[in-house]
């Protein structure tokens, strides 16, 4: 999959809520759309997205095909102190995506 | 290019013209899904509020936020979104977890037509609020192309 963009503080103060904001390439084939010999495009959408920093969940979707073309997803997180934050997805097809970033509380 | 026999391209142009069954979900298919996330509880509305533009050009990307509100001592768990003009009106679930910092989401969405935008937040005492937003698509999000 290609890399997504990620936008994540690396420095953040303690108890202080940031946003995180990501951009992930996929088509998202909702499954509806037929191609030129009028045959139905397989669905293939990411269906699960997870956020968590050393293994405690922040923010986590399951998505649908209602879901735009090249799926954007921003939330906040809050930590108490610094680690590593983890991106993980996957799509129908098996296909899945991650990245990490280090954050460090001060 | 493939060359198609004639039969087959007039059977494909002709199954092409009719809409496929289920482009819109089904009436009271967003009321029953909004009453199986609350289980059974007491829907309300306010806590929760829902972002979307009232007139949108183009269906393939409206840019969406909910809110909650959380007040001290409540915990918020879940948010649902359903859209009950799209094909299946399931939209995302979002989940919040203890790292989270504030019941705030922002996605982008697809409408098949104009609608009505459902969103739903759970606490973690159970209570459920609700929140929508009728909106007009001069646009659709294509369904077939």
């Amino acid at each position: 999959m290609v890399r997504p963009l990620l936008n994540v503080p690396r420095e953040v103060r303690a108890g202080v809520a940031f946003e995180v904001r990501i951009l992930i390439q996929h088509a998202m084939e909702t499954g509806f759309r037929r191609d030129a010999m009028g045959m139905v495009v397989a669905q293939d959408i990411i269906n699960r997205f997870e956020c968590a920093v050393d293994g405690e969940e922040v923010f986590s979707a399951t998505l649908h095909p209602a879901i735009s073309a090249n799926p954007y997803l921003a939330f906040s997180a809050r930590l108490g102190r610094s680690g590593t934050m983890v991106l993980r997805w996957v799509d129908d097809r098996g296909g899945e995506g991650r990245e990490e970033v280090s954050i460090s509380v001060s | 290019m493939m060359v198609l026999p004639r039969r087959a391209f007039v059977l494909m142009a002709a199954a092409g013209v009719v809409l496929p069954a289920g482009v819109r979900a089904k009436p009271g298919e967003v009321e029953a899904l909004i009453r199986a996330v609350a289980g059974g509880g007491v829907v309300r509305a306010g806590r929760v509020r829902l972002a979307v533009p009232e007139l949108v050009e183009n269906g393939n990307a409206v840019g969406i936020s909910v809110g909650a509100e959380v007040p001290a001592g409540a915990v918020l768990t879940d948010i649902h979104v359903f859209a009950d003009g799209n094909p299946r009106p399931g939209v995302a679930h979002f989940r919040f977890g203890r790292l989270s910092g504030g019941g705030k989401v922002a996605t982008r969405i697809r409408l098949a037509t104009s609608q009505t935008v459902h969103a739903v937040a759970v606490f973690a005492d159970g209570s459920c609020w609700h929140d929508s937003v009728s909106v007009l698509v001069t646009l659709s999000a294509c369904l077939d192309d």
